[in-house]
């Protein structure tokens, strides 16, 4: 019965607690005695607030008993991403710098969860800083994939993806500055979107990279990921780069959202999508054979740059970060060191002391690009090199709607194996990467298993601004195919 | 192959970067920070001359909001995080040495 409730989405669990058939205090009750029971193995949160999220749940049952009107996510629990401020509890970015930081604002799409009614049950485990493919450079612990416990279950968002596919949680925000939504999303078998930049509002989402870090959901299914989408879209005045409603609106991305897309043109980049394992590259033979049985058109095309995507991207995403993180300075919040003997050791030997060791790397790699005498070599170059990735985005979709590649080269990899050389690492980012450089919109969807039960992702690119689109194309997909259905065994919900 | 940053440059990153690193950090960084960049000049095959440089996907331009007064945190609320608060003030050691009396 319980694992009854805990399977359904949150469209379905929103109308059943609307109409009074499943009472909120239930839905959040089975969710809290699935992170009791599972949590200790899964490690995807960092914390929950149970009572909180009870007497939240009650509120919502309380109003719908009394026939009052409830938002659109009325009574459904939901996980957030620890890098987004909340005013409850702690937002730690996983790192021991902010162990004890208490926000004192809510994030605009936290504001916008709550707003909704939504039961917001905890904050998720992540890469410090969202830094990283795979969630092991947590500061903070350990966060294994649902369908095998001892692989990873993608990263940054790791705590989001793994509590989205073990039943922990209905839905979860995540953000995705290389792929760090959809790459765990494929990872652990759920859904994951990167809206385009600019279209939810980065308010109170700690920076990593400005220019490409984008909020966005990780869920179940594709009409969960619209349901997200038409909490959480829209301008705010509070982020200056958050796109005018005029300029590119905002719709519902529910309405049309079964109504497949005609004369869909699907474009592929044989050449690129060669350097990904056999399984994974069989996945996306079969996934563009059920378009074509759709009725889709496919063709192939060439985007020559977006195999220097990686380059590019660790140049200037970590010349961001060194300048965002900056700011953890030991002065106004977070970890100060016990006995500086001057105020530069306030700075140095705090951060030296609290930041972990990829978030070093990065600050000094970045800092090494903006340096004098190395600005034009790397940062530069590299801003260049991204201006010729949009292009190659801007010349494909004038030939196609949408672009479809993997989300990664591989499947969900051991813990440790790729840790110690993060070279390695930052290789397996080699699909994702180029959607935040171009600032489109991209979603990854179930769309296989390998022979070994691990699940593979099919990734889905768009024009910017044309989520409603993109959702359709990839609800074509899940409605022919029933990969998303699939539930993890490392949780027993296999039954 | 003549590695692409050494210990020095690395020891020189990390003093502007302002992070204390321990001499086995400086081995490990040199050598991983030196594979990155050797990988990051993959960029060089591609001749970019006549290519604008691109910061940031959307047109922004300055975005402007009414200089009006509003609320804002409040003095409590600001040093809820402070990691030392001297009354209404952030606490920090010493800038300046105890001779200078300036």
């Amino acid at each position: 019965m319980a694992n009854e409730l805990l399977n359904k989405d949150c469209k379905e669990l929103r109308d059943e607690i609307a109409a009074g058939r499943i009472k909120s205090v239930a839905a959040t009750e089975a969710v809290f005695e699935t992170i009791e029971k599972y949590d200790p193995v899964l490690g995807a949160y960092i914390s929950t607030f149970e009572e909180q999220a009870l007497a939240k749940a009650q509120e919502v049952d309380d109003k719908i008993a009394a026939g009052e009107a409830v938002g659109g996510l009325a009574g459904v629990p939901i996980a957030v991403k620890d890098n987004m401020c909340t005013t409850f509890g702690a937002t730690t970015c996983a790192s021991k710098i902010l162990e004890n930081f208490h926000a004192p604002y809510n994030a605009t799409a936290v504001e916008k969860l709550l707003s909704a009614d939504a039961v917001i049950v905890g904050k998720t485990n992540m890469d410090e800083f969202a830094m990283g493919s795979s969630t092991e450079n947590s500061g903070l612990k350990q966060t294994v994939n649902p369908w095998n416990t001892s692989c990873v279950p993608g990263g940054s968002s790791g705590g989001s993806a793994a509590a989205v596919a073990g039943r922990l949680c209905f839905a979860a925000l995540g953000s995705d500055t290389g792929g760090s939504i959809r790459q765990p999303a494929s990872f652990c078998g759920v859904v994951g979107l990167k809206p385009t930049y600019g279209r939810v509002s980065r308010f109170g989402l700690v920076a990593y990279g400005s220019s490409l870090d984008q909020i966005g959901p990780i869920t179940r299914t594709v009409a969960d990921s619209a349901l997200m989408m038409n909490i959480i879209a829209g301008h705010d005045p509070a982020d200056s780069t958050s796109v005018d409603e005029a300029a590119a609106p905002v719709c519902d991305y529910l309405e049309k959202l079964d109504e497949p897309i005609e004369k869909l043109k699907i474009a592929i980049v044989p050449e690129f999508v060669a350097g990904a394992d056999e399984q994974v590259q069989k996945a996306l033979t079969e996934s563009i054979d059920v378009y074509k049985g759709l009725g889709a058109e496919v063709i192939e095309i060439d985007m020559p740059h977006l195999d220097y995507a990686i380059a590019a991207y660790y140049v200037i995403a970590t010349a961001e970060a060194s300048s965002n993180l900056a700011r953890y300075d030991g002065v106004h919040y977070g970890h100060r060191t016990a006995n500086p003997k001057d105020y530069v050791e306030v700075y140095s030997k705090s951060r030296a002391e609290a930041f972990g060791k990829e978030v070093k790397r990065r600050i000094m790699l970045g800092t090494y690009a903006l340096s004098s005498g190395y600005y034009d070599a790397y940062y530069l170059k590299a801003l260049k090199v991204r201006n010729l990735i949009r292009g190659d985005f801007a010349s494909a979709f004038e030939k196609c709607d949408c672009v479809m590649m993997p989300v990664s080269p591989t499947v969900a990899f051991k813990i440790g194996e790729k840790i110690d050389d993060p070279l390695k690492m930052y290789l397996s980012d080699i699909y994702t990467i180029a959607a935040n450089l171009a600032g489109v919109p991209s979603i990854s969807i179930p769309c296989g298993f390998d022979e070994n039960g691990l699940p593979i992702g099919l990734q889905i690119l768009t024009p910017a601004f044309a989520e409603e689109k993109l959702l359709r194309i990839a609800r074509m997909f899940e409605k022919e195919t029933d990969w998303h259905s699939r539930k993890p065994l490392a949780t027993n919900f296999h039954e | 192959m003549a590695e692409k940053i050494d210990q020095a440059q690395v020891r020189k990153v990390a003093r502007l970067s302002r992070l204390d690193l321990t001499e086995a950090e400086v081995e490990e960084f040199t050598g991983q920070l030196s594979a990155i960049l050797d990988y990051v000049e993959k960029m060089n095959e591609l001749d970019t001359a006549n290519v604008e440089p691109l910061a940031h996907c959307l047109p922004v331009s300055n975005v402007f909001r009414a200089d009006s007064v509003k609320e804002s945190l409040g003095t409590e609320k600001t040093l809820a995080n402070a990691p030392q608060r001297d009354g209404e003030f952030f606490k920090v050691p010493k800038i300046l040495d105890g001779s200078s009396g300036a």
